[in-house]
């Protein structure tokens, strides 16, 4: 195929963006690449584009990627990547890339952060406190320990796994399920989601959101987790069965949750705002300054990688 | 005043050793002492203490030698209480501090004293690092900006910061603050302390002087007890070095900090956050925090969970087996 005519001034290789890029990530990269927005590309941009970058969590779907006939590769800035046609990719042969374990470390740190402040109340006092309930109204009521819990790790990847340590740390006792066992990783194995959560006082969702994971937690799932039990989500809202979790909560069937996630951010279930068992958060797990320069050079390198034919970093199993 | 003594509890059956409790018992604390012993309520009597005491001396056949007391200030045992009560030969606290018991008197007059061990320790190991990370990760702000629907209005909390590689000073690496190093280390956090001495065997950095400490520290976790020593251990010169990105956390006692000046400091921005389990005049807490959202205030639960309710209460039955039963005790503070 014809490319365009090259200037020195389009050396820079071309990288198709999704969305706009935050700018942070604009000021880092515009020297290296030659940014066109996909819905702005002109038609000879879009018959040669090789790379599509998503900085972002809009949808990517099989429409968007028909227009761009040259492509080659799906670069996310995000740890999941379910907002993307994936199946559409696998079809076309592409490749798509994540933000590998960019975001790893501070969403293993939130989740940890989740876990004491659902069991150790630590919120709900917080709030009890600061309206000057303690004075008058007498000590919080008490929480629960920490350690020594039974933590289930649903998804032993980057996250999980950095989830696990943090909390063998505390004492807890730590299993997992995952789509097959990691013979090098020392906490058990547990092959089948329900009977995890069936041994479990803490469920920990660190998995991606794929159409088999897809409302894998259900009533089903909370009922054997338990009335005692705590539900934590920093994988994608579309994991648990939302509706469900809000009666399951209301009910008394789960203990309590901690959510960073949901299934249409940034809506929130409003019936949650008066849970005191419950603690929630922006989709914030994985933000820090530090981590944002870190998916930088994840992305700077999955895109340097890919333009000198070298292999990805940080490719998506599809 | 006798007679509301006697009235208080009937000894079951047999003779039994009698025991003072100065405490607001729960129920399970409560039955469980009175299954094994005669026991002297001090709130239930309704007695002024000194009456109380008084009173408790006459008691037939024996007077109580060893009392059951709680710390928190409510009661001191002190050289007034001792001198009040000299039968007294055994005090079991269940508190994680002492600083309500007058160790050098205690020692002086020959009273053993049980503390509460290591049963408190991953309680609050767990609740420091819990605030530690809600201070700099800004977890129960969010959750409040989000209860109040602003997530869709205002668009994402500002952002938090990073907890690996941050130093953090450990103010007394006792059982507890060892337990937070253990957990923080999984973080990726570098450890440092102060204490007294270094301490043998540990390999963390070790500041003899609170200034350097908390110059090269990121975040400072109180942990020590509260003395002479290290009353407002944190004072305006430590919170100055500290930094204004710098966090401190208390699960310690209120007066290890000197709680106005962590106010000014946090006021001005000469630090960036505090998590705070203990305040000097609990439970009054000072209205300035409450409209910090760089605070993370909780009610002195550090402690207190539904399971160290019950190891508490068998830990403190084995300290009182082991006295009456001329045994060693558990979990003994003197004799050292």
């Amino acid at each position: 195929m014809e490319t365009t005519p090259q200037s020195p001034a389009d050396e820079k290789p071309l990288v198709l963006l999704s969305q706009p890029l935050f700018p942070e990530f604009a000021a880092a990269l515009a020297g290296r690449y030659r940014f066109v927005l996909a819905a702005d590309a002109d038609a000879a941009a879009a018959a040669v584009a090789r790379v599509l970058l998503v900085p972002g969590l809009a949808p990517v779907t099989a429409e968007h990627l028909a227009r761009l006939p040259a492509l080659e590769l799906v670069a996310g800035t995000s740890v999941g990547v379910d907002h993307v046609d994936l199946d559409n990719c696998r079809s076309r042969g592409l490749s798509v890339t994540n933000a590998g374990p960019a975001f790893a470390v501070d969403s293993a740190d939130y989740a940890v952060g989740l876990v004491v402040a659902v069991l150790r109340r630590v919120a709900a006092a917080d709030a009890y406190v600061r309206r000057g309930r303690w004075a008058a109204d007498g000590d919080y009521p008490l929480a629960t320990k920490v350690s020594g819990k039974r933590v289930g790790i649903v998804g032993l990847g980057n996250i999980g796994s950095r989830v696990a340590r943090r909390l063998a740390a505390f004492g807890c006792a730590v299993s997992y399920h995952s789509r097959s066992p990691k013979p090098s990783s020392p906490y058990t194995f547990v092959p089948a989601l329900l009977d995890l959560a069936a041994g479990s006082d803490v469920l920990v969702l660190s998995c991606a959101l794929t159409d088999e994971t897809k409302h894998m937690v259900n009533r089903t799932v909370m009922e054997a987790l338990g009335k005692d039990g705590v539900l934590i989500n920093v994988g994608r809202g579309g994991l648990v069965d939302e509706p469900e979790l809000v009666r399951c909560l209301r009910d008394g069937a789960i203990g309590g949750a901690g959510l960073d996630v949901y299934a249409n951010e940034p809506a929130v279930p409003p019936e949650l705002f008066g849970m005191d068992n419950v603690v929630l958060s922006d989709h914030r797990a994985v933000i820090t300054p530090e981590s944002i320069r870190g998916v930088l050079e994840v992305v700077t390198a999955n895109l340097d990688a890919f333009f000198s034919g070298r292999p990805l970093v940080s490719p998506v199993q599809l | 005043m006798a007679s509301a003594i006697a009235a208080a509890t009937a000894p079951p059956t047999g003779a039994q050793h009698s025991v003072l409790l100065l405490r607001r018992a729960n129920d399970y604390l409560a039955a469980t002492l009175r299954a094994r012993y005669r026991v002297l309520s001090f709130y239930d009597s309704g007695a002024p203490l000194p009456a109380f005491l008084a009173a408790s001396a006459a008691l037939e056949p024996e007077p109580p030698r060893a009392a059951l007391v709680v710390g928190g200030g409510a009661i001191r045992l002190d050289t007034a209480f001792l001198d009040a009560a000299p039968y007294l030969r055994c005090v079991v606290t269940t508190a994680a501090g002492l600083d309500h018991v007058d160790l050098a008197e205690c020692a002086r007059r020959g009273v053993l004293v049980a503390g509460a061990g290591e049963v408190f320790s991953t309680d609050v190991a767990d609740h420091a690092v819990g605030l530690l990370i809600d201070v700099l990760r800004n977890v129960s702000a969010a959750d409040r900006y989000v209860r109040r629907g602003l997530w869709p209005v205002q668009g994402d909390y500002p952002l938090g910061s990073k907890l690996a590689g941050k130093r953090v000073g450990i103010i007394g690496l006792g059982s507890i603050g060892s337990s937070i190093a253990k957990r923080l280390k999984a973080f990726g956090c570098v450890i440092q302390y102060h204490s007294r001495r270094p301490k043998d065997g540990v390999s963390f950095g070790y500041f003899h002087d609170m200034i350097s400490l908390a110059t090269e520290s990121d975040a400072l976790i109180v942990v020590c007890a509260l003395n002479d020593q290290t009353r407002h251990i944190v004072n305006k010169e430590v919170l100055g070095a500290l930094g204004k990105d710098g966090v401190v956390v208390n699960i310690a006692r209120g007066g290890n900090i000197d709680e106005a000046e962590l106010i000014s400091a946090l006021r001005e921005g000469k630090i960036a956050g505090a998590g705070l389990d203990v305040f000097e005049k609990e439970p009054v807490v000072p209205a300035e925090f409450f409209s910090m959202d760089n605070v993370v205030l909780t009610a002195h639960e550090a402690v207190f969970t539904t399971e160290s309710g019950s190891d508490l209460c068998d830990l403190m039955i084995g300290n009182l087996e082991a006295f009456f039963d001329g045994r060693a005790l558990l979990t003994p503070v003197l004799p050292k």
